[in-house]
């Protein structure tokens, strides 16, 4: 079968100690057997390590902070489409999923597609939202709630025992032990993400989590569930592992069975020692950890692409489960000259 | 004043300092003056290129000429 | 003639810091502001000087429009009260007045401004905590709507009622958990704890007021449509009660002000003009809340809108200058301009849009631009990439239609002029800029003060 050739932008090209999905995403999308793809980088600093790993990305071009909003993003997707004729573009970070969203259409105009959550799915996932959520679609969820000033802080055990999370808007979670410390990352997590910043019970057991992908419909294109094996210093995976467990595929399904999920997602559960699921969590997006998902048997990426374009996708039914994925770190060597060039005219 | 030897001024307003590893960008006429002060040239001769070439008084030259050898000066590229 | 030169910018060299991405070579660039409403912003600071506000009436009237639009499509009685604090000019006030609003005051100085812009006694709404006795008298006789806010003032009322010939026309200012945060209550009855049935049934028993309706504002710059949705539900849940209990239609449900504007505030990570939403979300989500309560279709009320800022924020821009371009010792960029918070106070919370009014390149420098006042919190941005301008140059501040013509100071200068550009492109001065008589006719001195032999 001849392969169909396509223009696929993707960003997140941030493979570092806390990675952004991006280059994964790519390696998905260069191994499916349909596509023959040219894959534009989509960069925000001139140090992502995917600008310069030119066997993964044909070419990149780096774009406004979202930040700046729409209006700049938009400016500079007409440029890059105008020299490269995109024909999809993945958004690999939560913070710029917004601005994407809600230039869908416009970017349709062009001709360039999108797989995204609506506005409404987006909005009612939110960390802060989650309490309604769970109420909504019949989900256990850890008590939590938003707190908006410092102030807040010393009334917080009327509703809370420490330790607790305190969790940005879009990033960032940490543990806190006592109201000090509840302050320090609350001033270090509101100078970065804005306000409110969340307070979430702490539960324990084991955290475990499921990539998925939903059609929009209602319908489970993919799901895999893995658990960490290891741990970053910065809360990532550095080692994880597919597991058997129905349960999650159950609670999975429902929660995109009934929200209509649009595009990839991730959900951080925690498995308490009675095998309860606490949903902590929902990424509105691929997570960075989707190799694994295309290792075990499910190319989401591919799925996803395919979704975009209007195709038919069939659900997946099944992966390998024990399989693992081990990160690993590699240095590079790169010429002056590519830095400058991609310093001077924002584009590799 | 005079700018480090070993630092390269390229076209596109690029500047590396190898002895830092520090890299630096320019706009076009700041390029210019720190090309023209590689070869060595000093501030008549760079304000008479401005002057000729640009729309702007003197007083208007030098306050920004200044200010910029203050930054070029702060990043520690010239020579002492 | 001297031949033809290339436009100056300042050299600038510019650190590469690794990891955050620079400004240069994205061609993402945006054009400066060179006129308003057709007329050339180089022409109106020849007319008018430096700094000066621009209020545009064609703006003013196709925001009211489309916000009316959004509301008369969905739901069939609605009414515009114009929010005097937000905008008091009488120009402005009779832009709105024309296209139909009615006038929402909040103290008495904002009372008689209305009433010498000959609206009608009618169709003020008089908000507010502080409505001394002769102001509440004066709003009886005319037959205004007096929204009470606290027991103090509903019981004034009765007395004053017992007194005078017209029956006073009452409505109650309800404070509720919407959902948001934080909750107003200082203003007005608490809808949770029953306090708003306390006055509601002192109002019904008293039966020397005439009860015209509900009122809520539930606060400010409020980006979630629904939290309105929450308050004109709860609304209507008491106008249900009324209706069930006395037997009484009430006449109109107003929901207050409090909508955004595309100002970006201040710790926000996307641009307010990402964020705000539309007209439409906010009638959907109170127009719905109402048509869905257990009112009975026949006894729809009316639907009362103070929206203040966002019909106004966007049709108002400061022009000004840049007086000096300043290294700060730690390397940093500064700007000092002619505009200070003295004249615009919303930049206390905003990080307002500034744009130059000539042209310029894409190179930026992070810069801090300051007022010109002698008082080190006269910061207007405190961090923002802009392009390299020189003194004398000219750049435009946009959304500031907005309070800062109401709560801006007088502090060591004066208040430039206003202009209003009209519908034809042609700028009328609203408010002429004041002289040292403005500020000093009102001052006495004492005779043993007047010799002096400095």
């Amino acid at each position: 079968m001849k392969k169909k050739k396509i223009t696929v932008a993707v960003s997140g090209l941030n493979n570092t100690d806390n990675p952004g999905p991006g280059i994964p995403v790519i390696r998905g999308i260069r191994e499916s057997k349909e596509f023959d793809v040219r894959i534009i980088g989509l960069a925000y600093e001139n140090l992502e390590p995917g600008i310069y790993l030119h066997d993964i990305v044909d070419k990149t071009y780096q774009i406004p902070y979202p930040s700046a909003g729409t209006d700049p993003l938009i400016q500079r997707i007409e440029y890059i489409h105008s020299v490269e004729k995109i024909d999809v573009i993945i958004p690999n970070f939560d913070a710029e999923l917004y601005s994407f969203m809600r230039s869908s259409d416009v970017l349709k105009e062009m001709k360039i597609h999108t797989f995204l959550p609506t506005m409404e799915q987006f909005e009612e996932r939110h960390k802060s939202n989650l309490p309604a959520f769970g109420k909504k679609y019949g989900i256990t969820v850890p008590f939590s709630r938003p707190i908006f000033g410092e102030n807040e802080i010393f009334g917080l055990t009327a509703d809370f025992t420490y330790p607790l999370l305190v969790k940005g808007k879009y990033y960032d979670a940490y543990v806190a032990y006592n109201p000090e410390q509840v302050r320090m990352y609350f001033n270090k997590i509101a100078s970065k993400w804005g306000l409110p910043i969340i307070i979430q019970e702490f539960i324990h057991g084991t955290e475990v989590n499921v990539i998925a992908l939903g059609d929009g419909k209602g319908n489970t294109i993919g799901a895999v569930p893995m658990r960490k094996q290891y741990i970053t210093d910065k809360g990532k995976a550095w080692g994880g592992i597919t597991l058997d467990d129905e349960n999650m595929l159950e609670l999975t399904r429902k929660i995109i069975g009934q929200t209509k999920w649009r595009g990839g997602m991730e959900f951080e559960l925690i498995k308490t020692i009675s095998n309860d699921l606490f949903l902590i969590e929902i990424n509105p997006r691929i997570p960075a950890w989707v190799y694994l998902a295309v290792g075990a048997g499910q190319n989401l990426p591919e799925a996803l692409i395919k979704l975009a374009l209007g195709m038919e996708v069939k659900p997946y039914e099944s992966y390998q489960v024990g399989k693992l994925f081990i990160r690993f770190s590699m240095d590079m060597i790169v010429e002056l000259e590519e830095f400058e060039k991609l310093s001077t005219f924002g584009e590799l | 004043m005079k700018i480090k030897k070993n630092i390269a001024v390229s076209e596109t307003g690029f500047v590396f300092d190898p002895t830092t590893g520090d890299s630096y960008s320019l706009n076009p006429i700041g390029a210019e003056i720190m090309t023209l002060m590689k070869e060595g040239k000093e501030l008549p001769d760079i304000q008479k290129f401005v002057l000729d070439k640009y729309d702007v008084d003197k007083a208007t030259f030098e306050k920004s000429y200044l200010d910029f050898m203050n930054m070029i000066r702060q990043f520690h590229l010239t020579e002492e | 003639m001297a031949t033809k030169k290339l436009p100056f910018e300042r050299p600038l060299i510019k650190k590469l810091n690794v990891g955050i991405p620079n400004k240069f070579g994205l061609k993402t660039e945006y054009d400066p502001i060179t006129h308003i409403d057709g007329v050339a912003i180089k022409d109106l600071i020849n007319q008018f000087g430096s700094p000066f506000y621009v209020i545009s009436e064609k703006t003013i009237r196709e925001t009211y429009r489309e916000a009316k639009r959004a509301f008369t499509t969905r739901y069939p009685k609605v009414q515009f009260a114009w929010s005097y604090k937000t905008n008091y000019l009488n120009a402005v006030c009779n832009v709105f007045h024309q296209e139909g609003s009615w006038a929402e005051v909040v103290s008495g100085f904002e009372y008689d401004k209305a009433i010498a812009n000959r609206v009608q006694g009618q169709h003020i709404i008089f908000n507010g905590p502080d409505k001394t006795e002769a102001d509440i008298r004066k709003a009886i006789v005319n037959g205004s709507l007096i929204h009470i806010d606290h027991f103090d003032e509903l019981y004034t009322i009765i007395e004053l009622s017992e007194q005078m010939e017209q029956k006073p026309k009452v409505s109650i200012r309800v404070n509720m958990d919407t959902g948001i945060y934080p909750i107003w209550s200082r203003f007005g009855f608490n809808y949770e704890n029953g306090e708003a049935w306390e006055a509601l049934n002192r109002i019904m028993l008293s039966k020397k007021l005439e009860l015209m309706g509900l009122h809520a504002h539930i606060g400010t710059y409020i980006m979630v449509p629904w939290a309105y949705g929450h308050a004109a539900a709860k609304l209507a849940d008491l106008a249900v009660g009324i209706q069930k209990k006395f037997n009484h239609h009430i006449k109109y449900i107003d929901t207050g002000g409090g909508f955004a504007s595309k100002n970006t505030l201040k710790g926000a990570f996307i641009p307010g003009s990402d964020t705000c939403p539309t007209f439409d979300a906010y009638a959907e989500a109170i127009t719905s809340a109402i048509i869905n309560s257990g009112i009975h279709p026949e006894h729809m009320p009316i639907l009362i809108l103070e929206t203040g800022r966002a019909l106004i924020d966007d049709s108002g821009s400061l022009i000004g200058s840049v007086i000096a371009i300043k290294r700060l010792a730690e390397g940093k960029r500064a700007m000092v301009v002619d505009i200070g918070v003295n004249l615009l106070f919303t930049s206390f919370w905003y990080e307002h849009k500034i744009t130059p009014a000539q042209p310029f390149t894409h190179y930026t420098e992070d810069t801090v631009i300051y007022g010109p006042l002698c008082m080190n919190i006269d910061v207007i941005r405190d961090n923002i990439s802009f392009p390299l301008l020189n003194k004398g140059d000219h750049f435009v501040i946009s959304r500031i239609g907005a309070y800062n013509m109401t709560q801006w100071m007088q502090f060591i200068t004066l208040r430039p002029n206003i202009v209003m550009i009209d519908m034809d492109g042609k700028p009328h001065i609203i408010r002429k800029g004041e002289t040292n008589d403005s500020v000093t006719s009102q001052e006495v001195v004492p005779d043993y003060l007047k010799k002096i032999t400095v």
